[in-house]
Formats: C-alpha cells, structure tokens, sequence
C-alpha cells in the first residue's frame, strides 16, 4: 500500500539554528501514528511546516490520497494544504471564542462549500441547500463529540475538555484524509482524557489516519501503530510502540534530558 | 555646490529633528509593540508648552540663555507628564486587550489632545519666538547653514549620546532591554516592568517635546494639528530604519529627512507630504521589517 | 464604599491633573503682544472633575467586579451588551419597527428642509458606518483611510458629471465599483500585513488620495473643488429644491434599507462566517481552509463599494466637493461611530450615529466640544466596553435531530 504522507529530508532553519534537520516519515493511510519526543524536540515546528504556517527550508512533503497521484505540500499556503486533506488541531487551544460551539464546525466547512457573496445576498436556492447541509453536518458531528446540546454557546464558555474536542470536531468538518492532533490530551483530568482516547478510537473505526504529538505515553503507547521518536529536530527511532520502549536511543534522550515524561 | 550643501544640511536638520521624534515610537513599539500614534501630539504639546513658557519667562525679563534652557526644561517635562499619564489612562489598562485595542485608544488620545490644545490655547498659527542665539562664527557660512540648524544637530546628537548611554550601561538601560526582550520573563525576574514602560514613555516624549521646541523656533510658527504630519513622517522613519530598532529609527530619520531635502529641493515641494506618505505604504508592503529590523516568526 | 484610600488618590490625581494641565489650560500668551492671561479658575475646574471622576469610576468599577464575582460564582447570568431579546419578540418588535417607520416616512412633512439636511446627513453616517462596519467590526480589519474610498466616489460623480454630463443613477454604481476597484488595488498588496501596519498604511493611503485631490489641480480643480453638481434626477421630472431633498431623503432612507438588508444577509453567511473567524483567530481560521486573503480583499473591497456610492450620494447632497471634505478625522469619526456603537452590530452603528452625529447638531452648546468627545469615547469605549454599546449577537440554529 502506498503511504498516505511522505516526508523526505524535511529541514527548518530559523536563522542559524536548525529546528528540524533530515526528517524522514511515513504515515499510511487509516494508522495511528504518534510523533513523541522531549520538549523542543521540534514536534510542533514539524507540524506548522506540514501545514503550511511554516515554508520549509528543504525537503518534500507528498501527501498520495487513496487512487490518485501523489501532490507536493510544500510551498502551499495553510488553506491550501487543508484543501488537499490535511486538517489539524493547536497546542495551545485556538478556537473563535466569541462565536458560538456550532459556528465553529461551520467554519470548517468553508474549504468544502462554494457559496458567494451574491449567492449570500440573493438567498439563491443553492446557497439555502448548501447552508443546511452545513448546519447538518456540523450538528452531526457535534452528536459524535457529545457537545450537540451546547451548540449555541459561545465556544468560549465551554470547559476545558470540551474545548478540545469541539477543535478535533472543527478539524473533521474540513473532511481530512490526515487528522494531525498537537498534544490533544494536555491539561485534560483522567475522565476527559478517556473520552478523547474512545473518540480517537472511533475516528480510526472510520478509517481516518491520525497523526498525533502527545506527551501522556500510555495514552501513546495504547492508541498507535507506530511511533516516530524526535530529539533535537532529528528523527531517533522508530517502530511499534513495543520496538520504541525498548530503544536505547529513545531511552537516553528522555532520561538523558529529562525524567518527567514516562 | 552652495546649493547643494544647503540642502545637506537642511536634510540633516529634518532628519535630527525626526529623529528626536522618531525615538518615542521605536522604543515604545519595541517595549510594548504599539504605535502610539499619540506620540505626534506630545510633541505638538511639547512646542506649546514652550511658547508658552518662553513667553512669559521674555516677559519676566530674564537673559536669553536662561530662557532657552528653562523653555527646554518646561517642555520637557510637562510632555513627560502628558506621556505618562497618556500611557497609565489610555494604555496600560488595555495591556492584554486584543491587539488593535491600544491602537483605537491610541488614535482616541490623538484626537482628544489635538482638540483639547486648540480649546484651550487657539486654532490659529501662533507665532513662536527665535530662542536659539545667531552664533557671530557662522556669518561667514550664513548661506549654507545658520545657527538654528547647527544648534539642532548639536542638540540631537547630545541628546542621542545620552540616550545611548543610558539604555547601554545603566541599570534601567538593562531593565528596558530586558522588557523589549520578554515582558514575561522580565516579570518573573524581578523587573518592574510597568515602571519600565512608564520610564520608556517619559524619556521618549522629553526628547519629543525637545524636537518640538527646536523645530518650532526653526519654523517660528505653530498650531494645534503639528503633530499630526510630523507624527507620520517620524513613524516613517522609524519604520523604515526598522521600527524598535533605536539605531535604525536615527538611521531611518536621516534618510528620510535628506531624501525630502533633495526632492523638494530639486523637484517639487507641492508633493512633500504625499512624498512622505508614499514612503510610508511603499516600505510597509515591501520591506515591513525595514533597513535594520528582523522579521519575526509569529509563535504558534 | 469609598474608603480613605480612595479619597486620599483623588486628591493625589486632582493635584496631578492641575499640574499636568497648567501651562496649556492656565496661561495664554500672545507672543507679538507679550501679554498672558492668567485662567486661574480652569485649573480648579479640571482638579475638581478628574478627582470627581476617579471616584465615580471607582464606585463603577468596584460594582462591576462585584457583579463579575457574582457572575463567577454562578448567582447571576453574563449579559451580552444590551438586552436585545425584548425587542426580538414579535409583540414589542413589530410596533416598534411600524412606529420607527412612520417616523421616518412622515418626517419631511413634519420638519424643516434644515432638519431634513440634517437626518440626510445622519442617514449617510449610517451607511458609511455599515460599510465600515464590515471591514473593521466583522472583519477586523482596521482601515484608517476609509474615507479616501468615499472620496472615490464623490469625486467619480463629481468628474462624470462635469465631464460628460453623465447622471446621478449612472454615477451610483459606477462610484461603487470604482471603490471597489480601488479597494482591490489598495488592498491586495496590504492585507498580507500585521493588523497595526494595516492601519498606518490605509491612513497614509488616505491621506495620499486627498493631498493628489489638492494639488492635481488639472485633474480635480485643486482645493477649490467641484461645484454644480446635479442632484438625483425623478425620470426627468423637474422638482424645486425642497423636493429634490425630500425625494434625496427617501433615496437615503432606501439607501440605508438597503445597507441593512445585504449586510444582514452576508452576517451569517458562509463568507460572513469567515470574516467573524478571521477576526478571532487569523491562523487558526486559515487552518480550517480559509483562504485569508481572498476573504479580507473581499470584506475590503465591499466596505470600499459601499463608501463609494455613500460618495456620490454626498455629492449629490452638497452638490459641491472639495478634498478638505475628505480628511483623516472624517475617517476617524466613522471609525467612533463603529466602535461606539458595537463592533460588527448593525444596530450599533445606528445607535452610534446618533449618538455621535444627531446629539452634537441638536445641542449647539456641545458642538466645539465634539471632536474633543469623539477622542474621549475612542479611548473610554476601548478602555471600559470594547464590546461597543450594542454588541454583536451571533446566529443561533434550531436543533432538530
């Protein structure tokens, strides 16, 4: 089968220093994959390069959706990039606060709808069609995240937990081929963070690869199929959860920096 | 060729003038990353204040030198205390307001203080007093530069040396690059940064209220809506040396003031200002991070 | 309430504000002359209200964070602005807009031409302030130089008229796309700018477009301006002066109607949506497949279209322009007319209009003081209620499942 994501000798400078150097991965379709490492590692750099918010220096970036050729990612601008199919969700949470739980679904139906301003302001028939399917398929995926009942709320409003749910939900709505999670369980109690683990589970059901970086290991080792270990903008290792638990290279750089992760 | 160097020194004067101006924006910008774009209006109040001062201290009969060093003392601090007082009311409560927040509140206090002069003091063209002494040495070069603008260049560059000094090798020098650096981490670290920032805002509009004073006796004429233009052509200069850069806002000044010299010199001065304002939108577009400025990477 | 401490600051500020006042508010010399006059009498003025209103907003601000701790320990629910759902309900609404309605329809017959001149000039507040609106309140994009588009327009009915005659239901739509157009051309290279380096730019582009105005003389007449220009024509039916207004008062009314009834539309649309987010979150929205600057130009260039056409009905109003009409305070006043009112809240730019453009006309005594207030509430609006008087009300959707 062929690799859903393909990254070739990725490498960021900032100016003279190298946030991400030769990075190599691959990310086949309807895998868990988990991107681990200590803090500073270069997971998060990783992540705003594969969608667009960084340009990479060097390297290639080949997303292949399932029958079709594959597309360079690299040099295209963030919508672009979730046009093609990659959608992902922020470290720190960073939703539209002041709009409410369900607009911000809508929002990310953007990239996949048509309507414009005429439409908007005439009300054509097409655009009252294409405005209730959006609203329906937001609902819907707002049921699937348990948040339907607070969808008029102000996104603000809403507790910690549910906040990063309802962005994985407006990532869904983008319709991705790829979901890219940045440390989707952090600063969430033991509760929130079993909902997360069943909604990643279900999302996976569906057959829809996760690429995720996450610091909570047995939520890491539970979830994926394959882990990439990063240190100092390098990949370290690679391999099944079991094959990277037992790596010395991974053990040392986490004991070798720092204790607090395992 | 006299021409030609009267035109240099024209420059040079216009630049050290925006300078002293253009000083207050950078630092303020660097520390706390607003445009204060009632910074124009401290100088304005900074000219006026001078009249005034200068007016009455001519009246009390005093010698002509006392008056110029009293008029630059008065100015100087009473646009210091308009500064702080602009930067705990209108700013400090909006430190982690949403970006644009200051910048509204900032155009706000422009407006007010612009208004408040005209209601108080006239809306008309006051005429201000020559302070600055003919210096007997420089007849012989009368043609190309007088002492007003000599007198301008010798003060900037005091001035900016002082400056240098003080944010080099002083303790409150170190606390302000710190703050430029990481307001946070400043924080945490023991520094006093809303001390900080109000020193920043009291140091940039004394040196303000100077280029007010020196420019207004080099004019002789001011009014209530000064500050405005030359407001702008200092953020101009500051923006194009690279806004927050204090090297780059002195550099920045003096080319702007000599590209002016020399374009309204040997083509038109009916497009002075819209000279200046071009400038403005053209580096913005182009080269937003200016001649010394970095661009910076927006964390995520 | 109000302890030792508080007094004891008010009294330290009063003392202040005397001082910081005095030379500019206290002495007034005539440097020809050398005489001053000594205004003694301000400076216990301005030591008495500032220590007054420090301690009023003392009182105010002590009282809110008493209702906010309520609010936070769940005694009490979070007010959104001002209470709108009262007016939502049919029973109070439909009254009230029929009331609202009749007003206006009836208001030539009741008052004067003058007073007619007036409410033309409030309704165009209206529309700039809804065009405005738009690009500042919806999507956040702060431009500084509105009213070089609303120059735009004035001037292309200005020019077309003078050159060739052409008519004022011509120039409408021809005034508004050239706003566009020159909202496309300003905004395409800009956008891609920081929000603050957005304003510096759209404020110098404004003030670019008014001092060429001034001194192109072959091309706009210079400062002098444009004048005789015509006003709306009805199917060429000749009309006195008093008609021509009252028929250019109900051209505003529909004008404004028409205003409310697109950016109603767009609001809570797919493009309206996108704007509300870009203003939230920029990166964020882009991340969801928003294409940024497509959405801005298009927010821009609307605002910049509706400047436009609020442009030639000015110079059908004035039937005379000149650029003096056009300077960076007219932008600024719109800009408080925005932020006053609510920011992205169609009911708060009406609201703010009023307030700002109708209160200053009808009391003479404040009209000196009136950029002086405008300044003020820019600054008290952004210090005290960012949300504007009015504040935005999102769309709420019906579940059914």
């Amino acid at each position: 089968m062929h690799p859903l994501l393909t990254v070739s000798a990725l490498t960021m400078d900032f100016g003279g220093i190298r946030a991400l150097d030769h990075l190599d991965l691959r990310i086949h379709p309807g895998e868990i994959a988990a991107l681990i490492g200590p803090n500073g590692a270069g997971k998060t750099t990783f992540f705003n390069c594969l969608t667009g918010i960084y340009a990479p220096t060097s390297g290639d970036l080949l997303l292949t959706p399932p029958d079709q050729p594959p597309r360079r990612l690299n040099g295209l601008k963030p919508n672009r990039i979730t046009e093609q199919g990659l959608a992902r969700t922020f470290q720190n949470i960073r939703l539209f606060h002041n709009m409410t739980v369900l607009e911000n679904v809508m929002i990310g139906r953007h990239c996949r709808t048509r309507a414009k301003i005429l439409g908007a302001i005439f009300r054509t028939p097409a655009t009252i069609r294409e405005e209730k399917a959006i609203v329906g398929m937001s609902l819907a995926l707002l049921e699937r995240i348990g948040l339907a009942d607070q969808a008029n709320e102000f996104a603000k409003n809403l507790p910690y937990g549910a906040q990063r749910r309802l962005e994985i939900a407006r990532a869904l709505a983008t319709e991705p081929l790829l979901l890219l999670l940045d440390e989707p369980a952090a600063g969430m109690n033991p509760q929130e963070t079993l909902e997360l683990d069943e909604l990643i589970t279900s999302m996976k059901n569906d057959g829809l690869a996760i690429l995720l970086i996450e610091h909570d290991m047995k939520l890491v080792m539970s979830l994926s199929d394959h882990i990439f270990v990063m240190d100092y903008g390098r990949k370290i290792a690679e391999g099944t959860p079991e094959q990277v638990r037992h790596n010395p290279a991974v053990i040392k750089a986490y004991l070798g920096e720092e204790t607090d992760h395992a | 060729m006299d021409y030609f160097i009267e035109l240099v020194f024209s420059g040079l004067t216009r630049g050290s003038i925006y300078a002293l101006i253009a000083l207050g924006y950078t630092m303020v910008y660097g520390i706390i990353g607003l445009i204060n774009f009632a910074h124009g209006e401290i100088y304005m109040i900074g000219a006026f204040t001078a009249l005034i001062a200068s007016t009455v201290l001519n009246i009390l009969g005093l010698p002509l030198y006392a008056v110029l060093i009293l008029t630059a003392l008065a100015a100087a601090v009473w646009a210091a205390a308009y500064g702080y007082t602009v930067e705990r009311l209108a700013y400090r409560p909006l430190r982690n307001a949403p970006r644009l927040s200051p910048l509204i509140s900032a155009i706000g206090m422009s407006i007010f203080l612009q208004n408040y002069v005209m209601l108080a003091q006239t809306s008309d063209f006051q005429p201000f007093p020559a302070l600055i002494p003919e210096f007997a040495f420089l007849e012989p070069f009368a043609a190309v530069v007088g002492s007003t603008d000599l007198t301008i260049l010798a003060v900037s560059a005091l001035l900016l040396l002082l400056l240098t000094l003080l944010i080099k090798y002083t303790r409150t020098g170190k606390a302000m690059r710190a703050t430029a650096q990481d307001q946070k981490m400043a924080l945490l670290l023991g520094v006093n940064v809303d001390r900080v920032i109000s020193i920043t805002f009291v140091v940039g509009s004394a040196l303000a209220a100077v280029g007010g004073l020196l420019i207004a006796s080099h004019i002789g004429q001011i009014n209530f809506s000064i500050g405005f233009i030359a407001g702008i052509k200092a953020f101009t200069a500051a923006v194009l040396g690279g806004i927050g850069s204090i090297p780059g806002a002195v550099l920045g000044s003096f080319v702007l003031g000599l590209t002016e010299a020399f374009a309204t010199g040997y083509v038109s001065s009916d497009y002075e200002d819209v000279f200046a304002f071009s400038l403005l939108v053209l580096i913005l577009i182009f080269r937003p991070a200016g001649l010394l400025g970095k661009a910076a990477v927006e964390k995520v | 309430m109000l302890t030792v401490k508080d007094c004891r600051q008010a009294l330290i500020l009063g003392l202040w504000f005397m001082f910081l006042t005095f030379p500019i508010l206290v002495i007034k010399v005539n440097p020809v002359e050398k005489t001053v006059v000594w205004r003694w009498p301000n400076m216990l003025w301005v030591g008495g209200v500032s220590a007054c209103v420090y301690l009023l907003s003392r009182v105010f601000l002590a009282r809110r964070a008493a209702r906010q701790e309520r609010i936070r320990l769940g005694l009490e629910k979070e007010s959104k602005g001002l209470n709108l759902a009262v007016f939502r309900q049919p029973k109070v609404c439909l009254p009230l807009l029929g009331g609202v309605a009749l007003f206006f329809l009836a208001f030539p017959a009741l008052f004067s031409t003058y007073q007619l001149n007036i409410m033309i000039t409030a309704l165009m507040y209206v529309v700039l302030g809804l065009g405005l609106n738009i690009v500042v309140g919806v999507a956040g994009l702060l431009d500084l130089g509105y009213v070089a588009f609303y120059a735009v327009g004035a001037y292309s009915y200005a020019l077309l008229h003078l050159h060739f005659g052409i008519g004022f239901w011509t120039a409408l739509p021809i005034g508004g796309l050239l706003g566009a157009l020159f909202g496309l051309l300003l905004g395409f290279p800009v956008l891609r700018l920081r929000g603050d380096y957005l304003a510096i730019v759209t404020l110098g582009f404004g003030e670019i477009i008014r001092l060429v105005l001034e001194n192109w003389g072959e091309f706009s007449q210079g400062p002098s301006g444009i004048s005789n220009i015509a006003r709306p024509g009805f199917f060429g039916l000749e009309m006195s002066l008093d008609g021509s207004i009252t028929y250019l008062y109900y051209l505003m009314i529909g004008m404004v109607l028409f205003t409310i009834f697109v950016v109603n539309r767009l609001q809570d649309s797919r493009i309206g949506r996108a704007w509300y987010a870009l203003r939230e979150d920029d990166i964020a929205c882009q991340a969801m497949g928003v294409d940024k600057t497509r959405t801005k130009l298009a927010a821009f260039a609307l605002g910049a279209a509706w400047a436009g056409m609020a442009g030639v009905f000015f110079a059908a109003k004035t039937t005379y322009v000149n650029p003096a009409s056009f300077t960076f305070l007219e932008s600024a006043i719109i800009l408080c007319i925005v932020v006053l009112g609510g920011m992205g809240s169609i009911v708060g730019v009406i609201v703010g209009t009023l307030v700002l453009i109708l209160l200053p006309e009808y009391l003479r005594a404040l009209a000196d003081y009136r950029m002086l207030a405008f300044g003020a509430v820019l600054v008290v609006m952004m210090v005290f209620r960012p949300q504007g008087i009015v504040s935005t009300v999102r769309r709420t959707y019906t579940l059914h499942r």
